[in-house]
């Protein structure tokens, strides 16, 4: 069984695991075309190399970034998604909603 | 006995012919040049040599002629699927296929043995009666067995009321069939190369030029070529390809793994597989249980067979045949899969003028073969979309008008 190396839980068999797909970064919420959103929703690089992608370790629940050779299988190495998202991707209005 | 037969046996020279073009330079200039040589390659020249008169065309094959998933596939032909687009569209194909060796003068060894496709649960009971009156609809044999009509059908299935799924009904799709893969790819490409097209194996196509948003020409590791037109047929390399003429994909590359058993005597008439426990299986011409269907866990360029899916489909095979324990498999091999989010194929213009798409095949190219050469075809040498194909643009993705194919695999879903 193949092994793949959790940052939460240590190295577990690979059944444990769930792919999320290949990471992008999130689209801006408020300036984003629906013909973008298109795009980012269901296009895929589907790279022959080097990849970063999502992966979750389906018993804790633990989402987490791998970086993967998709030529040979090999994972290069796991990390958190703290790496990538140093502030929270949700933008909160700055005026509050008033009723005229 | 054929006279014929007997006569060309006795000749000291066999009056053989090649089938296909011998090895020869590259010309400058194409009419039109098809990337991948496999059974798609090979239909869309044919037709376009046979039935538009556009004979100046190279098939440009990176390997050789039907070895990538023209080889791997497990040859299952049906039409048994669930949206109006894809049914017209696969059982199209399946009438093509039942007079293709008529249509070649080429024995491409088409068996109707029929599908049937098994209920394990109340929901899938449900989503086979949705499918059986679709098909019927519109001209598909598909009907909803009982337990009794499947003992019948298949006697040494195992129907026991133990078994973890019991099986409960099933889709009996009398259309449902098998041919010689290879054959297939041979035929057509021996027919286009009747007829002028050439066939150049061993050449990779490695840039794609455009000048002002449209296609005219390709780099090749044996030169360059000008020509008016590109269609790619490379399943399993489709995001590779479209990239080099700057086109994105939805798709997503999965291997898919089958394995063989030794072969025995004729004892399974049709196809049978499970989406319950995730498998197919059928019996070849020559004997092998063909034992298919199972797809990797996450996406990968690589045709490794693992030990994961052996003991996973042999577990599920076992489940519905008992009697293959004994079995010795002989081969395990896997296919790459170009899975798209809706599981129904891209097909026609691309957002280059003049380069054409072929892609998005999944698991599902082999048996749309035949349709896709006459759709194609038309389709490079008229410039208009053909209706049974417009469904499949690759610009559904931007009007959110996927075609949610929930009848794609015979073995998932």
């Amino acid at each position: 069984m193949k092994l793949l190396s959790c940052p939460l839980n240590g190295l577990r068999n690979i059944s444990e695991f769930t792919y999320g797909g290949e990471y992008h970064p999130t689209p801006d919420h408020q300036t984003t075309s629906s013909r973008d959103w298109a795009e980012h929703v269901f296009f895929h690089d589907n790279t022959a190399g080097i990849v970063i992608e999502w992966w979750c370790h389906t018993p804790s629940s633990f989402w987490f970034l791998a970086e993967r050779n998709t030529l040979t299988d090999e994972v290069v190495r796991t990390f958190t998604p703290d790496e990538l998202y140093t502030k929270s991707i949700i933008q909160h209005e700055t005026k509050p909603e008033t009723t005229p | 006995m054929p006279f014929g037969l007997l006569k060309y046996g006795l000749t000291k020279k066999y009056p053989a012919k090649h089938h296909f073009t011998p090895e020869k330079a590259l010309k400058k200039h194409y009419d039109v040049v098809i990337i991948g040589g496999g059974g798609h390659g090979a239909a869309i020249a044919y037709n376009l040599a046979k039935y538009h008169g556009v004979t100046n065309v190279a098939i440009l094959e990176k390997s050789y002629l039907g070895g990538g998933n023209t080889a791997r596939n497990t040859a299952v032909i049906r039409s048994n699927y669930l949206t109006e687009s894809g049914v017209n569209f696969y059982s199209e194909s399946v009438k093509l296929y039942n007079n293709l060796s008529n249509e070649f003068n080429y024995n491409v060894m088409m068996e109707s043995r029929g599908q049937l496709t098994l209920a394990h649960s109340d929901a899938a009971i449900r989503s086979f009666r949705w499918r059986a009156e679709v098909n019927q609809h519109l001209g598909v044999r598909s009907e909803l067995v009982d337990r009794q009509s499947i003992a019948e059908l298949v006697p040494n299935l195992n129907m026991s009321e133990d078994a973890r799924y019991p099986i409960m009904a099933g889709l009996w799709h009398a259309d449902g069939a098998t041919a010689r893969h290879d054959a297939v790819a041979w035929g057509y490409a021996k027919g286009a190369c009747d007829r002028g097209v050439e066939l150049h194996q061993l050449t990779e196509v490695e840039d794609i030029i455009i000048a002002n948003g449209r296609v005219n020409g390709v780099k090749t590791n044996r030169g360059t070529i000008h020509c008016g037109a590109v269609v790619q047929a490379v399943a399993g390399a489709s995001s590779i390809v479209a990239k080099k003429a700057g086109i994105a994909l939805p798709i997503h590359c999965y291997p898919l793994q089958a394995m063989v058993t030794q072969p025995y005597k004729p004892i399974l008439t049709p196809h049978v597989s499970s989406p319950q426990v995730h498998v197919y299986v059928h019996q070849t011409s020559r004997g092998e249980f063909v034992i298919g269907g199972g797809s990797d866990p996450y996406p990968l360029y690589n045709t490794r067979a693992t030990l994961d899916q052996r003991e996973t489909l042999s577990a599920a095979a076992l489940e519905l045949f008992p009697f293959l324990t004994q079995a010795r498999l002989l081969r395990q091999w896997a296919g790459i899969t170009d899975m798209t989010p809706d599981y129904s194929p891209i097909m026609g213009l691309s957002p280059v003028k003049n380069y054409f798409l072929d892609a998005g095949w999944g698991t599902w190219g082999f048996k749309a073969t035949p349709i896709c050469g006459v759709t194609m075809a038309a389709l490079i040498a008229t410039g208009k979309v053909p209706d049974l194909i417009k469904p499949f643009e690759l610009e559904r993705f931007y009007r959110f008008e996927q075609i949610n194919e929930a009848g794609a695999t015979a073995a998932s879903h």
